[in-house]
């Protein structure tokens, strides 16, 4: 047995409500209308390949990658394209969505459909990171960076070890721990691939001491697969954050300002994995993810298979509301975005849609600092949140800067446990966004 | 007892020495260079130090004076000081000062509570710049004001207050000074320095909506649907991206109450002649 | 209507209130302990403190500072307790609230209230009486346990003082007479003893401070390192110079030392904020301490020990940062 892990400095220990852990993952459906957003990654959209009017089947490409910093996107489910344009998006600013008007669930016929686990890798190296590409892949943990440039070593750098990121450390998701549960040869699969990508024989799945069944369920199988080792991590937020996962799992840390690559590692999703191995065994492009429906205000929470472009409103009617919720946010609880509109498409990064209740999300009353230090003590990057605060209230961005504001990740750890409810995050974001805006 | 007079004179003169080389070498070390230029020019301002330039006061002004070249010094102007001083330090320095007409900063957005009335409730710090990549705004308008007063907290000389009834900002022609501020800390860049125009009357759009009419309409029952009107009334005024502009050299004496009738959703305004006088 | 908010969407449940509820909690033992051995006198003391404190600090930021007051945080009662712990039992009622003036208006509410104050309001209120009445402030009562009238007031000297006065006597019967009236080991950590009201019993500030610790309100660092740089100076102290004056256990159970390291130095407000600074602030009490203790013609340092390093505060927290994640290290 292994020690558990974890990083060194700071860290919060929220409640959990990992309500829906134990609900297998259901298929939501298709609803009549989806929009697919052609920008769900970080970096350019991608080009619109298809027209007004066009059939589309599960599987074909909508929309192709402009440049590296990019990813294609396909058609959840087959129909006809009735309209190109911009919609209002979860926090109201319109994107460019192409909508289409499903008629039932024909795919792509390239796409194998059928259950079977094919274990052996046959695909080269390039051939790989060409059908990642081409599947449309991006980081499914949240930040949707293009999966086929993680996936490739760059020049001058060497890489020794992917880290299977299986730690979901937000309260309520569920997502990657029901994955791990049940596709988890899928996953280790997928890890090879991309060992074979990288020309490494290394992986290791990192998955947090609060999900015992994933846990067991990988270290089962993983004794059949060389070089893939599972890391049991203590259950802390923000344990999911790729620098503080390296820094617990390799005791490297990533100097700020630096990627994981600096270090010689690789961080990716097991969603992302687990795409991966179905892009590259069953040729099946991203078009649906899992998405964990809960909150305090949910009569039926659970862990749906959803298409992408499915709107958010479609889901939260299968898991029932108990009353007009008080706010519904995309993604986890410490780093999810509110929404304002609820008819916004389920994206790529997507992890959860979280309703909660109005009486549970009061505006906290701010009242003054007391340096009680808290904030230092769970920062995970070892800043001065109640410092950056004191400047960014002053107007003194650039002495926010020489504090290394700029390291903020902004987890929400700060706020989280300010005692008189100080939006520090939010202060640091404020000072970030300043000093980004003067250079 | 004259020993120890002697003693102390020695000692206490010893220390003067110690204390005056140390006081020699810190000067040095520490010595500023000193523009005589700029010393020249803070010694025409008027030494308000009010900081109505948008300088951090009058010294700072100089020394962007005494640096400027001929162009960048077409750009700054001494509210206080006026024409008058601009000229002589513009003689000082051989350059030619501009005309400089006085100016104000408008806001272009008129979606306060009744024409945009809020649709989600925005809870957690107050500043503009954070809510606006947070979301929309409450207004759900992507392009008008947030309504959380980033202007006013930022605003050096308390020239913009909010209005409760309207939940909208509003530039104090007496106070504001043009300084930029409100222009540089608005996320969605609402402001405008425009000329004051005489006797403060001034017509512009309050509206930065670029979205389509109908869509625009939806958020804010004053948003400039770009119906076109009023470039029929003045054919200066321009619309582009489904946003009418009236640039500032059109006389608002002229075509102001004009433009301002007949905009069907209250987009342009026009501040009237009495306005400033009361 | 929806609500709409930056991340993080959740607060974790502690706030200033709960904070200083939890203090109040853990100085109930100590309070215990003195109403049980100085009696009524004791609890008057302790009423007329907190009533003080929660009063001036209500009035003083309502009608002088023109600002809601916040005396819902609880905060003022802790500054009372701790007061009151600082005194005397038998202290008159009046020069109790002008303690409490001193330490609300003129420590705390006038630099801008909680959170602003750079020194400790109990140990400032405590040090201005001190000073000003000082006879009153050295009249100990005799404790006697569940004795609630209590009135043996004696003027003989707490064991810090007699501690002081060791080194001055010249013969050695005068000695043995001197040391014979130090209370032992396990009457001091109990508090059968003479001193200010909360100081006296070491269990019950250590039960408290516990309670602190596994509440998760206070850290360890800044009372081990107080104690334990004093309790080392003092030990080399005793060592080379044998003398019983610097005895170190004794001088640890007794006078305001465990008070001052669980309650006072870790005061939120008044001590550094990163570890690192902390671990100076606490070395420099134990110093300073120790220093007054030992060299001053005080018998006890601790409340200047510790009001000297809370003006070190703003410096110590300039240059103790936390170490910047992904530098410093390999």
């Amino acid at each position: 047995m292994s020690k558990i892990k974890t990083f060194s400095v700071g860290g919060i220990h929220p409640d959990k409500y990992k309500i829906t852990s134990d609900l297998p993952i259901r298929d939501a459906g298709i609803p009549d209308m989806l929009y697919v957003p052609v920008k769900q990654h970080i970096g350019a959209p991608a080009k619109i390949l298809v027209k007004k009017g066009d059939r589309v089947k599960a599987g074909t490409l909508l929309a192709d990658a402009d440049g590296i910093v990019s990813a294609d996107v396909h058609a959840p489910a087959s129909g006809e394209v009735v309209k190109i344009e911009e919609i209002v998006g979860e926090v109201g600013y319109l994107e460019q969505m192409i909508t289409i008007k499903t008629d039932g669930d024909e795919w792509e016929e390239s796409i194998d459909r059928s259950s079977d686990l094919i274990r052996e890798i046959t695909a080269t190296p390039e051939q790989i990171v060409g059908i990642i590409r081409a599947a449309g892949i991006v980081g499914m943990g949240g930040a949707g960076y293009p999966t086929p440039i993680k996936a490739t070593v760059p020049a001058g750098k060497k890489i020794d070890c992917i880290i299977l990121n299986g730690i979901e450390c937000e309260p309520y998701l569920t997502a990657d721990d029901r994955l791990m549960q049940e596709k988890a040869e899928q996953i280790i699969i997928g890890a090879k691939i991309l060992n074979k990508a990288l020309g490494i024989q290394k992986a290791i799945i990192a998955i947090d001491e609060n999900k015992p069944h994933a846990i067991e369920t990988m270290r089962k199988l993983t004794r059949s697969y060389v070089g893939v080792n599972v890391a049991v991590c203590a259950t802390k937020y923000p344990q999911g954050s790729e620098k503080q996962l390296i820094a617990a799992v390799t005791g490297r840390e990533v100097p700020p300002g630096c990627l994981p690559v600096d270090v010689n590692c690789v961080v990716q999703n097991v969603g992302t994995v687990y795409a991966v191995y179905e892009a590259v065994q069953k040729h099946k492009p991203l078009f649906e993810r899992i998405v964990t429906v809960s909150g305090d205000d949910v009569k039926n929470p659970g862990n749906y298979r959803v298409r992408i472009g499915t709107p958010a409103s479609y889901l939260i009617e299968q898991a029932q509301p108990l009353e007009t919720p008080g706010k519904i946010i995309f993604g986890g609880p410490m780093m999810g975005t509110a929404a304002t509109n609820l008819a916004a498409p389920i994206t790529k990064t997507t992890s959860g849609i979280l309703l909660l209740k109005t009486a549970s999300v009061l505006d906290p009353e701010q009242t003054a600092c007391i340096r009680c230090g808290r904030c230092i003590e769970v920062c995970p990057q070892g800043l001065q949140p109640f410092a950056i605060t004191g400047h960014v209230r002053r107007g003194e961005y650039q002495e926010a800067k020489k504090i290394h504001v700029l390291d903020c990740m902004e987890c929400g750890s700060c706020s989280y446990t300010c005692p008189a409810r100080i939006p520090l995050t939010d202060y640091c974001k404020l000072a970030k966004y300043e000093i980004r805006k003067k250079k | 007892m004259s020993e120890v007079i002697v003693a102390n004179i020695i000692v206490l003169s010893s220390i003067a020495v110690a204390a005056a080389i140390i006081l020699y070498f810190a000067a040095q070390k520490f010595k500023t260079e000193n523009n005589p230029v700029a010393d020249e020019i803070a010694a025409m301002l008027p030494q308000a130090n009010c900081g109505a330039c948008g300088k951090a006061g009058c010294q700072d002004f100089a020394n962007a004076c005494a640096a400027a070249d001929a162009e960048s010094f077409a750009r700054l102007y001494c509210p206080v000081g006026g024409a008058g001083v601009m000229n002589t330090i513009a003689g000082r320095l051989g350059y030619s000062s501009a005309e400089h007409e006085p100016t104000v900063a408008v806001l272009h957005c008129n979606g306060t509570c009744e024409n945009a009335p809020d649709k989600v409730e925005y809870i957690g710090l107050q500043s503009c710049r954070l809510a606006n990549r947070a979301f929309v705004g409450k207004t759900g308008c992507p392009d008008g004001c947030l309504r959380l007063g980033d202007c006013v907290r930022n605003c050096p000389f308390g020239a913009i207050e909010m209005n409760p009834q309207t939940g909208l900002p509003e530039v104090n022609p007496d106070k504001c000074t043009s300084c930029g501020a409100c222009v540089r800390i608005c996320p969605r860049g609402l402001y405008e320095i425009r000329p004051r125009g005489k006797n403060g009357v001034r017509v512009y759009v309050a509206c930065s909506n670029r979205q389509k009419g109908a869509l625009a309409r939806k958020n804010c029952k004053a948003a400039c649907i770009a119906c076109m009107k009023c470039t029929k009334i003045c054919p200066e005024v321009k619309v582009e991206n489904n946003l009418s502009h009236i640039p500032a050299t059109v006389s608002a004496e002229a075509y102001g109450a004009e433009l301002a009738a007949n905009c069907p959703t209250g987009a342009i305004i026009y501040t009237g002649v009495k306005d400033e006088q009361d | 209507m929806l609500k709409i908010s930056t991340a993080p969407h959740f607060y974790s449940s502690t706030d200033t209130r709960s904070i200083m509820r939890d203090v109040i909690i853990a100085l109930l033992p100590a309070g215990a302990v003195a109403i049980a051995l100085f009696g009524i006198a004791a609890l008057t003391t302790l009423v007329t403190a907190v009533a003080g404190c929660v009063f001036f600090e209500y009035a003083s930021t309502k009608w002088w500072f023109k600002q809601p007051p916040a005396t819902r945080d609880l905060s003022a009662v802790v500054t009372g307790i701790l007061l009151a712990y600082n005194l005397p039992c038998n202290m008159p009622v009046w020069m109790t609230l002008i303690g409490c003036f001193v330490a609300i208006v003129i420590t705390k509410t006038a630099f801008g209230g909680i959170g602003k104050n750079l020194f400790n309001p109990a140990l400032a209120g405590r040090v201005f009486l001190f000073i000003s009445f000082p006879v009153q402030m050295t009249t100990w009562v005799r404790p006697h346990l569940f004795d609630f009238m209590n009135t043996d007031v004696t003027t003989s000297a707490t064991t810090l003082n007699i501690l002081k006065h060791v080194d001055a006597t010249s013969s050695a019967t005068q000695l043995t007479a001197k040391l014979d009236k130090l209370p032992d080991y396990l009457e001091m950590f109990l508090g059968y003893t003479g001193g200010s009201m909360g100081e006296v019993s070491a269990l019950a500030l250590l039960l408290g401070f516990l309670y602190l610790l596994y509440r998760k309100v206070v850290s360890w660092h800044i009372p081990f390192y107080y104690l334990g740089t004093f309790f080392i100076l003092t030990g080399i102290c005793w060592l080379t110079t044998s003398s019983p004056a610097v005895e170190p256990v004794t001088h640890l159970l007794s006078g305001g030392l465990l008070l001052g390291a669980f309650f006072m130095a870790t005061d939120y407000t008044t001590s550094p904020m990163s570890e690192n600074g902390k671990i100076i602030f606490a070395v420099g009490c134990g110093v300073l301490t120790f220093v007054i203790r030992r060299y001053s013609s005080y018998p006890e340092g601790v409340s200047f020990a510790i009001l000297i390093m809370n003006a070190f505060v703003p410096l110590i927290d300039k240059y103790a940062h936390p170490r910047i994640f992904g530098t410093g290290r390999k």
